[in-house]
């Protein structure tokens, strides 16, 4: 008798306990990664797990052979996902561009600890949420989820692997060492009401497969290897053959449809909470550890007759512009709570501005010309 | 009586060649020579003058970084 | 003078390596008389005399010269970054052992940006083979010096002659538990196709150093300042010895040991990791 794979019941465990067996609920068969303080029990979950369901384990000799790995596995066909924390995400940082680059679905976890460098390995921040928005050189748009709570780490786990086999994205999960190390209620559901996405297959024989030809979604179909496509696909700015291509025009789509394949599918991407929002005068706007004591908060300032209310992102990155910029309009008071300097209220001061202010993006080999630019002026001075 | 001959010929595909010269320093029969003409790289190409001297070793084929250079051989039954 | 390919179109110019080049790619981006080319023309060459299943190959790539040899081969290919093609590789091997995982690099790319990766995965022993394309310098970025550099050679970064002393990449990959090893140059062709060919046979990690011209870019701190005159350097510098103990597989300017090295048998990391997980399967399953 074959056990199921998924351990449906109730549980009192780790955040990162609960990570771990989200991903093997979204069908992930393959983790590879290097030991880190907070993410290294999530290792030390998947490596007794992994062969029990059939999948692999690996640790290898730093952050950066493990994120290429899972790519690497990723284009084999198999869902794979690696975790770590700040020093490592800086070191994965070249192979997530890669990622980005030849659109391989993986997911990677970021624990966040206090830095830069070392820092604090045991304690926890939000220090790295525009790290993982910006970690690759280069234009791009990325997804990044926020868990707040140990069922939020499950659940989100098979969200950020269903966005990432969907949009052909790395996907990250952004939590801290508090949520990785405490302990709460899971509930891990019956298998089939879990939802998985697998990502889309191509529909024309090899001499007609175009492995960078995007559908309608912008999205390409993937093949992997050993499927008889003989694909090719680089780092280098490519065409939809995949082949090499340096000109501005190719450059000026491929990163437009990078960018694009994400921006148009925020609707389905995007998720907040709203929590007291309807008539809050004060809004606090928070994402992770910081938005459960933001709750709490509401709690005790609505029993004392404050007019307050929470805008938890759940999902950080795209950043929910149009769901802060409503919020902020009709608020009295922002609070952005965040265990930075403070990071994501450059976001929320982006998103709250009021004068226009446009964007003029232009890539390839020539530079903006004065009369593009003048010309803009005038289409939105006239 | 009849014996099988092998008719060798060295094809030469001139577009790929960039001229690096190797398959002419390095036949062990000095099969081929540069041509007079250039290709439209700029490049002269090989071409096999002496095609008779050829033992059918391959070496100008397996050393060529372009893939402009292959020996063909045909079989040929000649009856005396 | 009567040239006797004019007998042919175009069309009927067919090499006989044709199918195993992607479509479309060839002539390739490097320069005249570039040894990656040989390799190239070596490995297809390999692949056809072992009639290879080209839909089981998959190539994996980084950055330099040599890291776009994926894009000229028929097969599944990758081009990965800067030293990371074996890790790269690794993944693809573990998740999908019935292929045959093929990766290509320059000596910068595999033995100074990815050398870590290079050792590790040559102490797992896994299912991998390497081919290093070692042409003494940075080619792609215009020649630099590198971690194959000879001690005091003119490059660009040495201009007053180079500081380092170089790897012996023979050493360095039996050392660190390759199960195949050996060295060839550019010019032994038929020694390195059938090299290949034992590499791609193997059950276990292989690695194959070619000593490759670069007559354009390292060439020009050297007396070799063409592509012939390089290629006799390295026919006249070669001593075929096979067998030795790579330790001895001298690499100077005047000796160039070639031959195979090591060719022996060790458990390997695809087999043992599978072999674990069915075990663990079928216990936790009977639980």
């Amino acid at each position: 008798m074959k056990k199921p794979d998924v351990l449906t019941g109730e549980y009192f465990v780790q955040g990162n306990f609960a990570l771990a067996e989200g991903a093997i609920a979204a069908g992930c068969r393959f983790y590879s990664a290097y030991p880190i303080t907070p993410a290294s029990s999530i290792a030390e979950r998947m490596a007794l797990r992994m062969p029990q369901v059939g999948g692999i384990f690996i640790q290898l000799e730093d952050e950066i052979s493990s994120l290429m790995s899972v790519i690497g596995a990723s284009w084999a066909g198999v869902k794979a996902m690696t975790a770590t924390s700040g020093p490592g995400l800086s070191l994965m940082v070249e192979s997530i561009g890669l990622a980005i680059m030849t659109e391989t679905p993986c997911v990677i976890a970021d624990m966040m600890r206090g830095g830069p460098s070392t820092g604090q390995p045991t304690k926890p921040s939000q220090q790295d949420v525009l790290q993982v928005r910006w970690a690759a050189h280069g234009d791009y748009e990325i997804i990044t989820l926020a868990p707040y709570s140990v069922q939020e780490m499950f659940d989100l786990t098979i969200k950020a692997f269903n966005l990432a086999e969907k949009f052909r994205v790395p996907c990250f999960i952004l939590a801290d060492e508090i949520i990785a190390h405490t302990r709460e209620k899971l509930v891990i559901p019956e298998p089939e009401k879990i939802k998985t996405v697998d990502r889309k297959k191509p529909k024309v024989p090899p001499e007609e497969y175009l492995p960078f030809k995007p559908d309608e979604d912008l999205v390409p179909p993937m093949s992997c290897f050993g499927e008889g496509y003989r694909f090719y696909a680089t780092g280098l700015t490519h065409d939809e053959s995949g082949h090499p291509d340096m000109s501005a025009k190719t450059q000026r789509e491929l990163t437009s449809r990078l960018c694009e394949k994400i921006r148009k599918n925020k609707k389905e991407i995007i998720t907040v909470e709203k929590y007291f929002l309807d008539d809050a005068e004060t809004v606090i706007i928070a994402f992770g550890t910081p938005a459960r004591a933001a709750k709490e908060t509401v709690k005790i300032g609505r029993e004392k007759g404050l007019k307050v209310g929470l805008l938890r992102l759940i999902t950080v990155w795209p950043f929910p512009e149009e769901e802060v910029a409503k919020i902020v309009s009709e608020a009295k008071l922002i609070i952005v709570p965040e265990m930075n300097q403070g990071q994501i209220i450059r976001e929320v001061k982006a998103a709250s501005s009021t004068a226009p202010i446009i964007s003029f993006p232009k890539v390839g080999e020539e530079p903006p010309t004065p009369n593009e630019i003048l010309k803009i002026i005038e289409k939105n001075t006239s | 009586m009849s014996r099988l001959k092998i008719i060798r010929n060295v094809i030469v595909i001139p577009e790929r060649c960039k001229g690096c010269g190797y398959c002419i320093e390095f036949c062990p029969r000095k099969v081929l020579v540069f041509s007079e003409n250039f290709n439209e790289r700029g490049n002269h190409y090989p071409i096999p003058k002496y095609i008779n001297n050829c033992i059918g070793c391959k070496f100008c084929q397996n050393i060529c970084p372009d893939f402009a250079i292959y020996l063909e051989e045909t079989e040929k039954v000649e009856v005396s | 003078m009567k040239e006797s390919i004019k007998h042919l179109t175009n069309h009927e110019r067919k090499h006989p390596l044709d199918s195993y080049l992607r479509k479309g790619m060839i002539p390739h981006i490097w320069c005249p008389g570039c040894g990656n080319g040989v390799i190239l023309n070596c490995f297809l060459q390999a692949l056809k005399e072992l009639h290879f299943n080209l839909d089981n190959l998959v190539v994996v790539s980084g950055i330099g010269c040599m890291g776009r040899i994926s894009g000229y081969i028929n097969a599944d290919a990758f081009h990965t970054t800067h030293g990371r093609a074996i890790p790269f590789a690794l993944g693809v091997k573990l998740a999908k052992p019935e292929l045959k995982v093929v990766v290509f690099g320059g000596d910068g790319d595999l033995l100074a940006i990815g050398a870590n990766h290079l050792i590790q995965a040559a102490r797992r022993n896994i299912e991998l083979t390497v081919i290093l394309s070692n042409n003494f310098n940075y080619g792609m970025t215009g020649g630099q010096c590198g971690p194959t550099t000879p001690l005091n050679a003119v490059t660009t970064t040495s201009p007053y002659g180079n500081v380092e002393h170089p790897f012996n990449a023979v050493y360095l990959a039996a050392g660190s538990g390759a199960t195949y090893v050996a060295r060839w140059t550019a010019y032994h062709v038929r020694n390195l196709v059938d090299s290949i060919k034992k590499a791609l046979l193997k059950k276990g990690f292989s690695f194959i150093e070619v000593i490759s011209p670069c007559p354009e870019i390292y060439g020009r701190h050297t007396k070799h300042m063409n592509a012939v005159e390089m290629m006799k350097w390295l026919k006249q510098a070669s001593i075929i010895q096979n067998k030795i103990d790579p330790i001895k597989a001298e690499i100077t300017q005047n000796i160039i040991v070639v031959g195979e090295f090591v060719d022996k048998e060790k458990p390997e990391y695809t087999d043992l990791i599978w072999g674990k997980i069915g075990k663990v399967e079928r216990t936790y399953h009977k639980e």
